[in-house]
């Protein structure tokens, strides 16, 4: 019997090896060589945190607080207009997170204010629970709306932040509803970055209560529409922490979301850090107002909750110009300045995760991986040519096509590769021989009841094909379920296991028989080297 | 090379009674031990923080005990991680917020880097895992297991019978229930990564379930005359040097991702090195058996066999 092989077959193994080879390459030596023409592919497999070091992190916007400001913002409101018509009323106040309660009295002019409230507050649901209190709330699909902007409005700060802090290929993502992802690659300083993300960053200037009983307010009795808040410096050479108490008016005077600019400047006496700030119009007129009315008297410059400083003002300050001093290193002046550019967070966020990988470790990581790899390669190469012989050079050709075709997929895709992807591979030796290994024993088989050496090839190669598929599927859905489950390196193990697969059966199944085919070609066979 | 030089012709049916009796020994010492010891769940499950840190030499662990317990963080486990220089210092869920414990990692560091003179330790990985998010892993782990479960159930019940889903699925809940036990007995560490290895023990097990499988099937055909003892010992002889020489070369780089995989990953390799030795036991041991005894057909075979099938037919599934 004259056998051929159809000339399409080689031709297709032929490109597809080499397609994927040159796909392969620039990852598989490490980068893009210089002298790599440009028309070549230059895709190459991202290494992932685990491997080059990051920080990942999984990050929750308390969107309560959201809500919170935004009703305290609306009481605000609704307050300036009702005193801007001289209308009466007892109290007005947030009395939870979506709901003001106004407070009326006998001399209330129920018709005005009912006009007032439709006006400046449309949205707010009005109920008139008593001629003594009427209840506004934030109707729920405004509350959703809210939370929503909230989290974007993050996402949008934590980026520019990032950006600004410099770090190439950062990911932010939107999780669920409240959450948000942040992968950063090869940081060398995560501290620092973890701190610039997480930091609210509201800038506040409120006046000092001059008159008010600091002694009294530290013992419990804090004056009402007063708030009591520290500061904190640090005394370099010793190391030691002091806090010092400030009482300040409760209103906020002026705040950081009219700041156009923050820079770091250096004091030139005695040679210390600042944060310059420059005001927008809006704000450099407040500023200008707010410091004439209150020359000789102290402006509280806090920054979430801390009181940075507290200088005196020594005369109406126009230009829109201030200062932030705090005894800050380059550092801290620098992280500073980004986080008040950026803009403050809508609302606190919290952690919910974080993975840090250190540089070392990733680097000893890819090592340790990449030996893993070619001994435990080396060894199933070795030993599928002890026990089969010219067979088992046959699967081993198979085996390494595989591999390549495998990265040269991971490649295109720009695909990131894990330690656990590396754990995959590395398994992926072992039992991609599996379908070589079941038509060689099927092979061996059929040679024993007595058929030909092609008789016998031809009915392992046919037999096995079914077995092959059944347990090939399987595999599959277990790593579809996987990849489904699976967080970052986990879904990274259940992509390269399950292209793996697939690419298996293309070179231990159809690669295999085409070759063996054309390598015996029309000889006479007595003996199958196996 | 061969393994057998001729086709092997081991009577495993006849062996179910030991078998079944070992694997339910096993079973039974690894649902107690889950029970009475519980697993040690990782931070990935339980919350917590884990910080992997290198001095400069060999860390001086009572010195770091020493220097941490005073940082009053509660449930404390220090330990070696791969070499004398590396430590692993875990720290146990507790009550303050989530942003505290995420601070933490420094302030340990910070607390440490007195001991390690000049220069410092070094931070390799930092891990914190809120409680909210543990749980929520807990629960995505859990129905990752039973959703691949059911999934193949689906698949083995329409590709063959109802009987050997039900075997590849009782297989399958053995090798994990086998596996997991040994973390719990030898109280290692249960994380995210180890459910990774579990799933991928479960597709590895199956694999070779179902090629013994897809030989009975062939076998059923060839041998239609024969009772199912001897159409299932002959698929499983048939395709026993197969499944040898598999879990051979499986093993094989197994043992190379232990020895030199580096410790991050050790755990991973280990899971995946108890699953496939279990994998392979039992669908020789444990799949095909249990085909027999779902076996419905019992009166069908020659006369040797019945007066077994008849006996097993009396019997309750599994033991």
């Amino acid at each position: 019997m004259i056998r051929h092989v159809a000339t399409w077959k080689p031709v297709l193994i032929g490109l597809v090896s080499l397609t994927s080879l040159l796909y392969a390459l620039p990852s598989l030596i490490g980068g893009v060589p210089s002298w790599w023409p440009g028309w070549l592919p230059s895709q190459v497999i991202h290494r992932g945190l685990d491997l080059q070091g990051g920080l990942h992190l999984l990050k929750r916007v308390e969107t309560d607080k959201a809500l919170e400001q935004t009703a305290e913002n609306l009481a605000d409101e609704i307050k300036g207009a009702l005193r801007a018509d001289r209308l009466r009323y007892r109290g007005i106040e947030r009395v939870d997170m979506t709901t003001i309660s106004l407070k009326l009295s006998e001399a209330s002019d129920l018709v005005k204010i009912r006009e007032i409230l439709k006006t400046t507050v449309p949205n707010l649901v009005l109920t008139e629970t008593s001629s003594q209190e009427w209840m506004l709330q934030i109707p729920p699909e405004e509350q959703r709306t809210i939370r929503r902007f909230a989290v974007d409005q993050s996402i949008q700060t934590i980026r520019s932040r990032i950006d600004q802090f410099g770090v190439s290929e950062p990911t932010i993502q939107r999780q669920g509803e409240e959450r948000i992802l942040i992968q950063l690659p090869g940081l060398k300083d995560p501290d620092r970055a973890k701190d610039i993300i997480g930091r609210t960053a509201r800038l506040e200037f409120k006046m000092v209560d001059e008159k008010g009983d600091l002694a009294g307010a530290l013992s419990g009795r804090v004056p009402p529409g007063d708030i009591l808040l520290y500061g904190e410096t640090l005394d370099r050479t010793t190391g030691k922490k002091t806090r010092q108490p400030y009482l300040l008016k409760k209103r906020t005077v002026l705040s950081g979301d009219l700041l156009t600019d923050a820079r770091v400047n250096i004091d030139g006496q005695f040679n210390e850090p600042y944060v310059s700030i420059v005001f927008n119009r809006q704000g450099g007129r407040k500023f200008a107002q707010i410091t004439g009315d209150h020359v000789k008297e102290r402006m509280a410059i806090v920054l979430d909750n801390m009181v940075y400083s507290a200088p005196v003002i020594q005369e109406k300050i126009a230009g829109g110009r201030a200062q932030i001093t705090g005894n800050f290193t380059p550092e801290e002046a620098h992280d500073l300045a980004i986080v008040l550019r950026a803009g403050a967070l809508p609302a606190p966020i919290h952690t919910l995760e974080e993975r840090t990988v250190g540089p070392t470790l990733g680097s000893d990581s890819v090592q340790q991986g990449l030996m893993s790899i070619l001994i435990g390669g080396a060894l199933v190469l070795a030993f599928m040519v002890l026990y089969y012989k010219g067979f088992g050079l046959l699967a081993n050709i198979a085996v390494i096509v595989n591999i390549i075709i495998l990265m040269a997929v991971l490649a295109s895709m720009q695909a990131t590769l894990t330690l656990p992807g590396i754990a995959g591979v590395v398994l992926l030796l072992g039992m991609s021989v599996d379908a070589n290994v079941l038509i060689f024993e099927r092979i061996r088989e059929e040679l024993k009841v007595g058929k030909t050496p092609r008789a016998a090839i031809d009915h392992g190669y046919s037999k096995a094909f079914y077995t092959i598929v059944d347990a090939n599927l399987t595999t599959l859905i277990t790593a579809v379920v996987l990849y489904q489950f699976g967080t970052g390196p986990v879904r990274g193990f259940a992509v390269t296991l399950s292209l793996g697969i697939l690419a298996s059966m293309f070179t231990a199944i159809f690669m295999t028989r085409v070759i063996l085919t054309m390598f015996l070609g029309n000889r006479r066979l007595s003996a199958l080297s196996l | 090379m061969r393994i057998f030089r001729n086709r092997p012709h081991y009577d495993f049916v006849s062996l179910r009674r030991i078998t079944f009796a070992i694997s339910g020994i096993l079973l039974l010492i690894s649902l107690g031990s889950m029970m009475v010891r519980g697993l040690n769940y990782g931070i990935d499950f339980s919350g917590g923080t884990l910080i992997q840190l290198r001095f400069p030499e060999a860390a001086p662990i009572k010195e770091v005990r020493k220097t941490l317990t005073a940082l009053d963080y509660g449930d404390l486990v220090i330990q070696e991680f791969g070499s004398p220089e590396e430590i692993m210092v875990r720290v146990e869920k507790q009550p303050k917020d989530s942003d505290e414990q995420a601070k933490m990692s420094k302030t340990i560091v910070d607390a440490l880097n007195p001991l390690a003179g000049d220069k410092g330790v070094e931070m390799r990985r930092v891990e914190f895992v809120g409680p909210q998010v543990g749980s929520e892993l807990r629960t995505q782990g859990i129905m990752a297991v039973i959703y691949s479960m059911i999934a193949i159930l689906a698949y083995v019940a329409w590709r063959f019978e109802l009987r050997f889903a039900y075997g590849a699925v009782l297989a399958l809940m053995h090798d994990i229930t086998i596996t997991v036990g040994f973390f719990s007995i030898m109280q290692k560490e249960f994380t995210l990564v180890v459910v990774a290895a579990l799933l991928t023990v479960i597709g590895y097990s199956l694999n070779d379930t179902i090629v013994v499988y897809d030989r009975i099937r062939e076998e059923m055909k060839r041998l239609r005359k024969h009772p199912m003892t001897t159409i299932i010992n002959e698929a499983v002889n048939r395709t026993l040097s197969r499944t040898l020489v598999t879990s051979l070369t499986t093993i094989l780089v197994l043992c190379a991702l232990l020895l030199f995989g580096g410790e991050v990953i050790h755990d991973f390799a280990l899971t995946l090195f108890l699953g496939v030795l279990i994998g392979t036991y039992s669908s020789i041991f444990v799949a095909s058996p249990v085909v027999l005894l779902l076996d419905r057909s019992g009166g069908k075979p020659a006369t040797p066999a019945k007066k077994e099938s008849k006996e097993m037919q009396g019997e309750p599934s599994s033991g």
